[in-house]
C-alpha cells in the first residue's frame, strides 16, 4: 500500500476531521462556489432577492445581455445546422475516428495557454468548427456537474467536520482532494480548474475557488489564474460588466459577520452542521481576480475592488452570468462545464492546463458528428489537442464555450426548447434519407461498420452517454455514472419498445462508494413524500413555495417549514437552495425513528482455519500481521469489540477476560453441537483489551506452527460465530484454506479435474444449504459473513459463498496460496489492510424506488432480498457494487422522466444512524432509434455479466453463453430494424449504434473471462471466483476485469503531460487487446485489476530496458518477476509513476509481474489478448462474422 | 342405490378437495403478501414448505382411489398435474428440508410470478374438479 497514499478509496477513520480542521479555506471557496448551483424552478425566478445575501445570484438580472447572447447562439445553431444535412449518416470508418493516433496529443502547458490560446475565437469561426454539434452544446452534461458536487466540494452546507469520519470517505488530506479522479475513467474534479470557465464564471466562482479546490495546495497561491483567463475574453465581451460587481461588494461585508456567528441561530430549524466553509462564501467573489486575498475571509473588503476595478471589463463575465437566479440557475455549474473542455476534466492538473477553449473536439466522437467529410475534419482534428479530449470527447461544450464565452448559464436552458423542437422536425423527416442521416448525425445517431472498423475501442476511456432531461431539469444534478448507471439512457415509454430494443433494462449503483465530498444533513424531520417515503431529491416538482410534488408517484407534500430555510443566506423562502435539491447524492443523519434499536457497536470476529492445509500455507502469520499493524485503523468507536475463534478439527476459542494478562484458550471438542464455553470475553472491548488482542496476534503464528490435524469444522465454528454475535450483529470474516470436512456443514469434493475444460460446468449450484441457511440466520441477526478463500485444493467455491453471499458479504479469493511466496502474502496482505481499514456500514438496509410503472424485476449482489424493494444488508462495504433488473409494467408515455431513488441506511462504524441517497432520473425515449441510441454499453455488459452468473447457476453454462451471443445478434437486429437497413446477409456490413459499437468485443471478452469460459482448463472455484466478482464488483472493476487495458509503455515519456514538473503522471492511450497490436520492439502493461502485467518483447530497445528496468540486455531481464527493480532513472520513475496512477482508482493495489515474450508463461498474458483466436473460442472478426450471419 | 368403491373414492375425494382448495387459497394469499411486502420471505417460505409435501401427497392420494376404483376419466384428468409436482419438485432448489420455496430466490420476479400464476391455476383447478368429482358421484350412485 506503500505507493498509494492517494488511493481514494483508503479510508483513513478519523482522519478526515483533520482535513476538514485543517484546510477550513480549500472548503470555503469552494462552498461558496456551490452556492450559486441551485436549480430555481421558473416559479421561484428571483423569488429571493436578499440584500444580506452575498451571493452572486443576487445581482440583478441583466436582461439585455441574456437576450443578446440568446441570438447570438441561436444565430450559430441554425447555421451550424446545414452542413448536417450534407453529410451521409454513416461515415467510413477511418472518418469515425476511432482508430488510435500514435500519440495522445500532447497537453498545452498551462501557462503558455492562457494567455495566449484564446479562448474564445471570434463568433463566426467557432461557427465554422463547431457546427453540427450546436445543438446538443445546449445541454449541460448532467453528470458532470454531478460528480462535481460529489468528488469536489465539501457539502455546501453542512460542514464535515462535525461527522467526521463519513464525510469524508476518501483521503483525508488536502492535497488528496485532487487525486481521486487521477486516474479514474471519469475524472471530475479538475473540470473546475481550467481558466476559461473562470472566465465565465460569476466572481463567485472565481478563479480562486478552482484551483483551491483541486489544486495541490502548494502551487495555487501562486497561481494567477484569474487575470490571464479573463483578459483575452475581453475582447468578445461587448458588454460592461464592472458595475454589477459593485451590488457583490456591499453583499459580502454585511453577510460576513453573519455567517460567522454561529452557524445555527435557529435550534428548532433545519439543524445544519456548523459552516467552516462559509467564510468562503463571502470570500469568493473578491476571489475572482485575486487570487492571493482567497486565503483569508479578512481579506475580504480589501479585496473586493480589484474584481471590479482593475479588470473593469471582467465584469460582464462574472456579472453577467447572473442576472437573475431564478432563471439562470447555477452560473457556476452551466459555466463550469460549457466552458470547460470536456478534456480538461480529466487532469488532475487540470487548472493549469487550460486546454479548455480550445476549439477541438474529442478525438472519437467529435470527427464524426462535426465532421462535415471535407475542411472541417482537419481543423477539429487536426490540431493538437489538450491532452484529455480523446477521452472527454464531449465537443459541444467546447464548442459552446467557444461561441460564447462569456456566457453562460441561462443558454442551454433557453436553447433547449428550440433544440426540443428541432428534434421533433427530425423525426417528421425521418423519410428523407439524407436529410434523416444528415440528422442522425446532428443527435449522435451515427452507425458504426464494425466489420470494417478495425480500431474499435477509444484510445481513453469514454464517458457513458450523457442524460438530457427535459426543459426543467437540464441543470438539475444528476447523481454521478460512478455510482449509479442505467444501461440505456432514455427509458423506452412501453414495454413493448423495450423488447424491440432487445436490451436489458437495468440499472448497476455502487451505493456506498468511497466519496470525497458528500453534503450531510441533519435535520430534525428528512423531508419525504407520504406516500412513496421517498426522499425530497433534485427532480421534485416545486408546486408552490409550501408544497412539492414527489417525482416517483407524483403525490403534493406539504413542505415543512424549516425546508424554506436556507442555511446560506440565512433567510427564507426558496427551498431550491437547499443541498437536498441541489445535490443528487446526500447523506442524511437520521433522527431516532430510522432505529429499531440502539445503533450497534462495531464487533468484529475473525475466524481462523487452522486445519494441517491452513498451516502448510502459512496465512496465519500474514494475517496476523496485518491485523496486528491495522488495530488502529479498525473503523469503530470506543464500543468496538473484537474476537477470535480458531478452527481445525474442534473449535478453540480466546479468552481475553478482565484479570488475565495472556490469552486463554478453550478447546471444545464437541462440533456436533455447538456451545459457547464462556457468556462472555470471548468478545472484547477493543480499546480496553488491545494489549492482549496484540498478545493473542503474536502468538496465534506460534501457536499454529505445528502439523495439525487435516480437518476444517467451518461449519460448526460459523455456528459459533453465529451464537457469539447474534446479539449484536457486526462483521465476521472466515478465512478458509481448505474444504471443510468434519462438522455440520462438512463437504464432499465434487469437481472432476478432467472435465476443467469441458463445454458443460457441473456443481456450478450449492452441494448443500447449509451455508444458505446460516448466512439468512447470520442477516436477520445483522451479521455479515466474509470469506477469504485461500486455497491450494478444491474447496467448494460454490457452496461456502452463500454465507457470504445472503449475509452481504463478500468473498475474496487468492487461488494456490502459499505465504512463502512474497507476491502472494504481499497481495494478502494488500487486500486485508484495505478490508481492515475501510469504511463499513452497520445493519443496513436499501430500498430502490422506481417511478411508478417500472419495478424491479431482480436484485443482483450480495444482499438477502426482504421485500420486493428491499435489500438487507448486514454490513455495507465501499467496494460492493449491486445490480437491478427493471421491468416496464406500465406506460410511461405520460411521463417526462423517470427517476430511481437508492436510499441506504446503516450505522456507520462510530454508531450514527445514517441514510445515503442517491438519485437518478431520466428521459423517456419514444422510438426505437432513440433507445438504441441512448445505450450505455458498459452498463450494458456489467448488466449482462451478473445476469449470465444467474443463468449458468439456473440453467447451464452453455445457455448462459448462448444466451450472451444472441444479446449481440438481437440487438444488432433491432438496429438494423429501426434503419430500415438492407435485410439478410444481402450487405457485407454489420452496422451498430455508435453507442453499441463496443458490445460486441466485451461480449466476446466476456465469453473469455474465467466464469464463461469453456475449452479451457479453469479449475471450478476460480470459476466460481470469477462468478461472485461478476455479480458483486462496481462497474468501473468489473469491465476492467472484463476488458482489461493494454497501454504500450516503451514510449511512456512521449505520453507525458508535463505541467507539473514535480509529478508526471503518463497517459498512454490504450490499445485492443489483440496480438496485432503488440510490436516485438515494445513493451507493454496489461492490467486486468487484479494483475499488471508487464510484457517485454525481445527487440525492445537496449535504451528502454536500462532506463526502466536497469538492465542492459534484454537477456538480463528478470523472467516472471513480481517487482519492479526501483532504479534512480526516469524512465523507472515514469513506469512507477503510471502503475500508481493506475492504482490509484481501486480498493487495493494490484500485484505486478514482469513477463518476457519468450517466457514460458507468456500464456498468462496472451491468453487475455481476447481479441485473437483461441482452440476453442471465436476471434472478434469470427464473432462479428457470426454475429452477422445471425442478425436477421 | 348402492354405495360401491367409487362411490366411496368420489366422496373422499370430494373432502380431500376441499382442503386443496384451501391449500391454493392460502398459497394464493401468501405470495400476495410477499409481493405487497407484508410478510418476510423466511417465514412467508417457512409456513408455505411444511404444506407443499402434504397437498401433492393428498392429491396423489385421490387419484390413487381413482384408479382402484377405475375411475380413469377423472384419473387421465388429474394426470398432467401429477406430472406437473414430480417435475417440480424434482427441479426445485437445493434445501435441506422439505419445501419448494427458498427465501433467498422467491423476491426475485419470475419465481414470484410463477408461483402466483401456479396459486392461481391450481385453485381454479381444484374448483372445477370439485364439481367434477361432485357430478361424478351423482353419476356413480345413480347408476349403481
Amino acid at each position: 500500500m506503500s505507493n498509494l497514499p492517494p488511493n481514494p478509496y483508503n479510508n483513513i477513520p478519523g482522519a478526515p476531521q483533520a482535513n476538514t480542521h485543517t484546510g477550513p479555506q480549500m472548503f470555503a471557496n469552494q462552498q461558496f462556489g456551490q452556492v450559486p448551483l441551485s436549480q430555481l424552478p421558473p416559479g421561484f425566478a428571483g423569488l429571493k432577492q436578499d440584500a444580506n445575501s452575498n451571493s452572486p445570484l443576487h445581482l440583478p438580472p441583466s436582461t439585455a445581455q441574456n437576450s443578446v447572447l440568446q441570438n447570438v447562439n441561436n444565430y450559430n445553431q441554425s447555421a451550424s445546422s446545414s452542413p448536417a444535412f450534407n453529410q451521409p449518416g454513416m461515415l467510413p470508418p477511418q472518418q469515425i475516428g476511432f482508430q488510435p493516433s500514435p500519440n495522445r496529443p500532447p497537453t498545452v502547458k498551462p501557462t503558455s495557454v492562457a494567455p495566449n490560446s484564446n479562448p474564445l475565437p471570434p463568433l463566426s469561426s467557432a461557427n465554422q468548427s463547431s457546427v453540427s454539434n450546436a445543438n446538443s452544446s445546449s445541454y449541460p452534461p448532467n453528470f458532470n456537474q454531478m460528480q462535481r458536487q460529489i468528488n469536489d466540494n465539501a457539502s455546501p452546507i453542512v460542514p464535515s467536520s462535525q461527522y467526521n469520519q463519513p464525510l469524508m470517505n476518501g483521503p483525508p488530506s488536502g492535497p488528496a482532494g485532487p487525486m481521486p479522479p487521477t486516474s479514474s475513467p471519469y475524472p471530475v474534479s479538475s473540470k473546475h480548474f481550467s481558466p476559461p470557465p473562470m472566465a465565465m464564471r460569476p466572481p463567485s466562482g472565481g478563479p480562486g475557488f478552482g484551483p483551491v479546490q483541486q489544486g495541490p495546495p502548494g502551487p495555487v497561491p501562486t497561481k494567477p489564474p484569474g487575470p490571464q483567463g479573463l483578459l483575452p475574453n475581453q475582447p468578445n465581451i461587448p458588454f460592461s460588466g464592472p458595475p454589477r460587481n459593485s451590488p457583490l461588494m456591499s453583499g459580502p461585508p454585511v453577510s460576513g459577520p453573519a455567517f460567522n456567528g454561529p452557524p445555527m441561530p435557529n435550534t428548532t430549524i433545519g439543524q445544519y452542521a456548523p459552516l467552516p466553509p462559509r467564510p468562503g462564501q463571502v470570500n469568493g467573489p473578491s476571489v475572482l481576480n485575486a487570487p492571493p486575498p482567497t486565503t483569508g475571509p479578512g481579506m475580504r473588503p480589501a479585496t473586493i475592488p480589484p474584481p471590479t476595478g482593475a479588470l473593469p471589463r471582467n465584469g460582464p463575465g462574472p456579472g453577467q452570468p447572473m442576472p437573475n437566479p431564478g432563471l439562470m440557475g447555477n452560473p457556476n455549474m452551466m459555466s463550469g462545464p460549457q466552458s470547460l473542455p470536456a478534456g480538461s476534466q480529466g487532469l488532475p492538473s487540470g487548472p493549469p492546463s487550460l486546454p479548455g477553449l480550445q476549439p477541438q473536439m474529442g478525438q472519437q466522437m467529435a470527427p464524426p458528428m462535426t465532421a462535415p467529410p471535407g475542411p472541417p475534419i482537419g481543423p477539429m482534428s487536426g490540431p493538437p489537442k489538450s491532452n484529455m479530449q480523446g477521452r472527454y470527447p464531449q465537443m459541444p461544450q467546447s464548442n459552446y464555450a467557444n461561441q460564447q464565452p462569456p456566457m453562460p448559464p441561462q443558454q442551454p436552458m433557453k436553447q433547449y426548447p428550440q433544440q426540443y423542437s428541432t428534434q421533433g422536425l427530425t423525426q417528421q423527416m425521418g423519410q428523407l434519407s439524407v436529410t434523416k442521416q444528415g440528422f442522425d448525425q446532428l443527435w449522435g445517431h451515427q452507425m458504426v461498420d464494425l466489420l470494417q472498423c478495425r480500431h474499435i475501442l477509444p484510445e481513453y476511456p469514454e464517458d457513458p452517454p450523457e442524460i438530457r432531461l427535459g426543459h426543467q431539469f437540464t441543470e438539475s444534478p444528476n447523481c454521478s455514472p460512478d455510482i449509479f448507471r442505467c444501461t440505456i439512457n432514455r427509458i423506452p415509454e412501453t414495454n413493448s419498445l423495450l423488447q424491440k430494443s432487445r436490451l436489458p433494462l437495468g440499472i448497476l449503483i455502487h451505493p456506498f462508494k468511497d466519496l470525497n465530498h458528500l453534503p450531510v444533513i441533519q435535520c430534525a424531520t428528512i423531508v419525504r413524500c407520504r406516500a412513496c417515503r421517498t426522499y425530497i431529491n433534485p427532480f421534485v416538482y416545486f408546486v408552490d413555495g409550501k408544497r412539492w410534488k414527489c417525482n416517483l408517484c407524483y403525490r403534493v407534500n406539504d413542505l415543512p417549514e424549516e425546508f424554506q430555510y436556507d442555511p446560506v443566506s440565512k433567510s427564507y423562502g426558496d427551498p431550491t437552495r437547499r443541498p437536498e435539491i441541489k445535490s443528487a447524492t446526500i447523506e442524511f443523519i437520521a433522527p431516532g425513528e430510522y432505529m429499531l434499536r440502539p445503533p450497534q457497536p462495531a464487533v468484529y470476529l475473525f475466524l481462523l482455519d487452522v486445519s494441517q492445509i491452513a498451516r502448510d500455507s502459512g496465512y496465519l502469520q500474514v494475517v496476523c500481521d496485518t491485523l496486528k499493524a491495522q488495530l488502529e485503523q479498525l473503523p469503530g468507536d470506543a464500543r468496538t469489540q473484537i474476537g477470535f475463534i480458531c478452527y481445525d478439527a474442534h473449535i478453540h476459542y480466546y479468552l481475553m477476560s478482565d484479570g488475565l494478562t495472556r490469552p486463554k484458550e478453550m478447546t471444545v471438542l464437541d462440533i456436533d453441537d455447538v456451545f459457547l464455553p464462556s457468556p462472555e470475553s470471548l468478545l472484547v472491548n477493543l480499546g480496553e483489551r488491545r494489549e492482549l488482542v496484540k498478545e493473542l496476534l503474536t502468538v496465534l503464528p506460534q501457536r499454529y506452527s505445528t502439523p495439525g490435524v487435516p480437518a476444517s469444522a467451518l461449519g460448526a465454528a460459523l455456528q459459533a460465530a453465529y451464537k457469539l454475535m447474534a446479539p449484536t450483529g457486526g462483521r465476521v470474516t472466515v478465512f478458509q484454506t481448505c474444504l471443510p470436512n468434519v462438522g455440520p456443514g462438512a463437504l464432499q469434493a465434487r469437481e472432476d479435474p478432467n472435465a476443467r475444460s469441458s463445454k458443460e460446468v457441473a456443481h456450478l449450484n450449492p452441494a448443500t444449504d447449509f451455508y444458505k441457511r446460516l448466512a439468512l440466520d447470520c442477516s436477520g441477526a445483522q451479521v455479515a459473513v466474509d470469506l477469504f478463500l485461500l486455497n491450494s485444493q478444491y474447496s467448494d467455491l460454490s457452496t461456502l459463498s452463500g454465507m457470504s453471499k445472503f449475509s452481504a458479504g463478500t468473498v475474496y479469493h487468492i487461488p494456490l496460496f502459499r505465504a512463502q511466496r512474497a507476491w502472494q502474502a504481499e497481495q494478502l496482505t494488500r487486500m486485508f489492510t484495505r478490508y481492515l481499514t475501510r469504511k463499513i456500514g452497520f445493519e443496513a438496509v436499501m430500498r430502490v424506488r422506481c417511478t411508478r410503472g417500472i419495478t424491479i424485476h431482480t436484485f443482483h449482489g450480495n444482499f438477502f432480498v426482504r421485500s420486493t424493494d428491499l435489500l438487507s444488508l448486514p454490513n455495507v462495504s465501499p467496494d460492493a457494487g449491486f445490480g437491478m433488473q427493471l421491468s416496464i409494467e406500465e406506460s410511461l408515455s405520460d411521463l417526462q422522466q423517470v427517476c430511481f431513488q437508492a436510499a441506504l441506511l446503516y450505522t456507520s462504524s462510530k454508531g450514527e444512524r445514517r441514510i445515503r441517497v442517491h438519485t437518478i432520473a431520466l428521459p423517456i425515449a419514444t422510438t426505437l432509434p432513440d433507445v438504441l441510441h441512448a445505450a450505455d454499453q458498459q452498463c450494458i455488459v456489467g448488466l449482462l455479466a451478473k445476469m449470465a452468473v444467474d443463468r449458468c447457476v439456473s440453467a447451464s453454462m452453455s445457455e448462459a453463453r448462448e444466451a450472451l451471443i444472441n444479446v449481440a445478434v438481437d440487438v444488432l437486429s433491432a438496429h438494423k430494424l429501426a434503419q430500415n437497413l438492407p435485410a439478410g446477409s444481402l450487405s457485407s456490413a454489420l452496422h451498430a449504434p455508435a453507442s453499441l459499437r463496443l458490445l460486441p468485443l466485451y461480449l466476446l471478452a466476456l465469453l473469455k473471462r474465467k466464469a464463461f469460459r469453456t475449452g479451457t482448463s479453469t479449475r471450478l472455484d476460480d470459476r466460481v471466483a470469477d462468478m461472485c466478482d461478476m455479480k458483486t464488483l462496481p462497474l468501473s472493476s468489473l469491465l476492467r476485469a472484463v476488458y482489461p487495458d493494454l497501454y504500450p509503455i516503451h514510449a511512456l515519456h512521449d505520453h507525458t503531460p508535463r505541467e507539473h514538473d514535480d509529478e508526471p503522471s503518463p497517459d498512454p492511450p490504450r490499445l485492443q487487446l489483440s496480438a496485432e497490436r503488440i510490436n516485438s520492439n515494445g513493451a507493454y502493461l496489461l492490467d486486468d485489476g487484479e494483475t499488471m502485467i508487464i510484457y517485454v518483447c525481445h527487440a525492445v530497445s537496449p535504451a528502454f530496458l536500462s532506463d526502466t528496468f536497469g538492465v542492459t540486455a534484454f537477456s538480463q531481464l528478470p523472467d516472471d518477476a513480481r517487482t519492479l527493480p526501483r532504479i534512480d532513472s526516469e524512465g523507472s520513475a515514469l513506469l512507477q509513476a503510471f502503475i500508481d496512477k493506475l492504482n490509484d482508482d481501486r480498493p487495493y493495489a494490484s500485484n505486478v509481474l514482469l513477463i518476457k515474450d519468450n517466457s514460458p508463461s507468456r500464456q498468462v498474458f496472451t491468453e487475455r489478448l481476447v481479441d485473437d483466436r483461441v482452440e476453442s473460442a471465436f476471434s472478434y472478426y469470427e464473432f462479428l462474422q457470426h454475429v452477422k450471419n445471425q442478425v436477421k | 342405490m348402492a354405495f360401491n368403491f367409487p362411490a366411496f373414492s368420489y366422496i373422499i375425494a370430494l373432502i380431500v378437495d376441499a382442503f386443496l382448495i384451501f391449500f391454493s387459497i392460502f398459497h394464493v394469499i401468501a405470495f400476495d403478501e410477499l409481493k405487497t411486502d407484508y410478510k418476510n420471505p423466511i417465514d412467508q417460505c417457512n409456513s408455505l414448505n411444511p404444506l407443499v409435501l402434504p397437498e401433492y401427497l393428498l392429491h396423489l392420494f385421490i387419484n390413487l382411489l381413482f384408479l382402484l376404483s377405475g375411475e380413469w376419466f377423472s384419473l387421465l384428468i388429474n394426470i398432467p398435474l401429477i406430472l406437473y409436482h414430480i417435475h417440480r419438485y424434482s427441479t426445485r432448489p437445493v434445501m435441506s428440508g422439505p419445501g419448494l420455496y427458498d427465501p433467498t430466490s422467491i423476491m426475485n420476479a419470475d419465481v414470484l410470478t410463477v408461483c402466483q400464476r401456479e396459486g392461481w391455476i391450481k385453485l381454479a383447478f381444484y374448483l372445477l374438479s370439485f364439481f367434477l368429482y361432485l357430478y361424478g358421484m351423482i353419476v356413480v350412485l345413480i347408476a349403481a
